[in-house]
């Protein structure tokens, strides 16, 4: 079979990523341009300010990927670029550089799902995984439980209600004066606290067994610090985000556990930003061995914002014969397995 | 010498491509879409009809700013992916020396006027002298009124243009003491032909840059930027107080 290689673009938030992917499953270069910095300055990302910086970046990032890559355009195969969902100013910097030089170099073109790629980020370390298998995506906007059925191909089993999961640990750090980015930190922090200290709901939604909620969590952290607050106790910051901290982890391992017992599914895998909170990969690793289950996750650099996950998904649609025109526009909404 | 010039930083959407003297085509577009979705097919149709290789190019050329973010950074991302994939130069025109171009050695002052929102314009004021388009005020973010005052103390006739028009017309007529005319529907918005016979004129000057090293000149900082300056100075005085 002939060799085929993908340069792939990511710029759906604060990071300007560019990688070359051989078949699917090599990662030749996985080059990352982070904007954190500079939205720590406005505790988050802020949208003009991201797009800008990726304009800047983009360029000198995609030649990167090329140049560690050791490969030129004449021998990339075509360009997978990230066109949802996200930041539409951001999306709309790699989308449209990555039209222009597919459409310069007579190549195809593949726009790919931002989260079919943090999916698609558990094939680069482990060769034998494949579909079908049971995924969780945690990420700061999306928080999903789905079956990847083949390539590409999702069943959609729960989805949050409300804040995503890395949303309520963004905002439960801004309360407790962590800054940003709050996975990170509170993770940090929470090695030092006791995680049984405060009892925090984990919300269960009637008949559908699957769905999260986590705005219920994080107005209890709320509550629980202004009560403090109103008594004048000072408040252990440690184990305030350790227990928050414990009671997402718990909702998050018990529906996936639930989801995989109940469609009899053994191979688990997890993806999204969140993924690499430590003690999420430990809990998940932990009630996979109890049950049996094969356990996947993708290194830490591989959870972030990256376009090697992208490539790799761009890889599956372009040998699916999925091409996309001149015409692709960013979609910011765009939805879990919508084309 | 031969040009392909992109404008999308207002709401017309434009590619063209010059030869030397001549222009060989030019696709304008003037209709609410997003520029996302229309200016790389209509750069297809042109290559299409005109059987233009792109490697036969010599530069990109891009209306850079000012004019709408989301715009310009479409116009600038398929600029600098252009000139990434073919290895060509990129020529940054100024969105308002482009639309002055439109109307190459008129008599008297040029002042093109892009609605900016907030009673702002991007404006500037220009002059064509021996043949050559020279800047008479900087392009710039300005009030209507404040642009409007300089044009009475220039002295001079002046001729507007650009999607600022319709929106200020009251205003120009109200305030401008000398006398004015409006440039008519074909050179009165944006035209991708207009940057690209202005990018012949760069390119011999040699003010090129990479397509990396380019980027849009907003004119503006982002609302977030503004607002954290305006604390930061607040703080100071503050604490100097």
């Amino acid at each position: 079979m002939e060799d085929i290689q993908i340069l792939a673009i990511e710029s759906s938030c604060d990071e300007t990523a560019a990688s070359v992917v051989k078949n699917g499953r090599t990662i030749l270069s996985n080059v990352i341009s982070s904007q954190i910095e500079l939205h720590k300055l406005y505790g988050g990302v802020v949208p003009e300010i991201a797009s800008r910086k990726h304009i800047e970046k983009i360029n000198q990032v995609i030649e990167q990927a090329l140049e560690d890559a050791n490969v030129t355009l004449d021998e990339i195969d075509a360009v997978g670029v990230t066109y949802g969902p996200g930041l539409v100013g951001a999306l709309l910097v790699g989308v449209a550089e990555a039209k222009a030089i597919a459409y310069a170099r007579k190549l195809p073109l593949v726009g790919v799902h931002h989260i079919e790629g943090h999916v698609s980020a558990n094939y680069i370390e482990h060769p034998d995984l494949e579909p079908p298998f049971l995924c969780l995506i945690v990420s700061g906007g999306h928080t999903h439980l789905v079956i990847v059925k083949e390539y590409g191909v999702f069943e959609i089993l729960g989805r949050t209600r409300d804040d995503a999961a890395g949303e309520a640990f963004d905002k439960v750090a801004r309360a407790i004066g962590l800054g940003y980015p709050g996975g990170p930190k509170i993770d940090k922090l929470s090695k030092e606290g006791n995680p049984k200290a405060i009892e925090f709901p984990r919300a269960k939604i009637d008949g559908c067994p699957y769905d999260f909620s986590f705005s219920g969590v994080k107005s209890a952290v709320l509550n629980y610090m202004n009560q403090a607050k109103m008594k004048g106790e000072e408040v252990n910051r440690a184990d305030l985000a350790a227990s928050f901290q414990a009671a997402v982890v718990d909702v998050l391992t018990e529906h996936t556990m639930r989801a995989a017992e109940d469609y009899g599914i053994t191979k688990i895998a997890i993806a999204g930003g969140v993924a690499s909170n430590q003690t999420l990969r430990a809990a998940i690793e932990k009630a996979c061995k109890q049950r049996n289950f094969r356990f996947y996750c993708p290194s830490p650099i591989f959870c972030t914002d990256n376009a090697a996950m992208i490539g790799v998904a761009a890889y599956y649609e372009y040998q699916k014969g999925v091409r996309h025109g001149w015409d692709l526009n960013a979609v910011p909404n765009l939805k879990l397995g919508e084309r | 010498m031969k040009i392909l010039a992109l404008d999308s930083s207002g709401i017309v959407a434009s590619v063209a491509v010059v030869e030397d003297q001549n222009l060989l085509a030019e696709y304008t577009v003037n209709y609410k879409k997003t520029h996302s979705q229309t200016l790389l097919p209509m750069l297809d149709e042109i290559s299409k009809m005109t059987e233009l290789d792109l490697e036969s190019l010599d530069a990109v050329a891009v209306a850079a700013g000012p004019g709408s973010f989301t715009g310009l950074r479409i116009g600038s991302a398929t600029a600098k992916g252009l000139g990434l994939a073919l290895k060509k130069p990129l020529v940054s025109i100024p969105t308002l020396e482009g639309l002055a171009y439109n109307l190459y050695d008129t008599k008297g002052l040029i002042c093109p006027l892009m609605d900016a929102r907030r009673n702002q314009v991007y404006t500037g004021v220009y002059r064509f002298a021996d043949h050559r388009l020279q800047t008479v005020e900087e392009q710039r973010a300005a009030d209507i009124l404040e642009i409007l005052e300089c044009i009475n103390q220039l002295g001079e006739p002046v001729t507007f243009l650009g999607d600022g028009v319709p929106v200020f017309r009251d205003a120009i007529g109200r305030t401008v003491k000398v006398p004015f005319s409006f440039a008519p529907a074909h050179l009165n918005k944006q035209r991708a032909a207009a940057v690209a016979a202005l990018a012949c004129v760069y390119m011999e000057e040699g003010r090129t840059e990479t397509a990396a090293e380019h980027r849009p000149d907003y004119l503006r900082m982002s609302q977030a930027e503004r607002e954290r300056a305006e604390r930061e100075r607040l703080k100071k005085e503050g604490t100097s107080l």
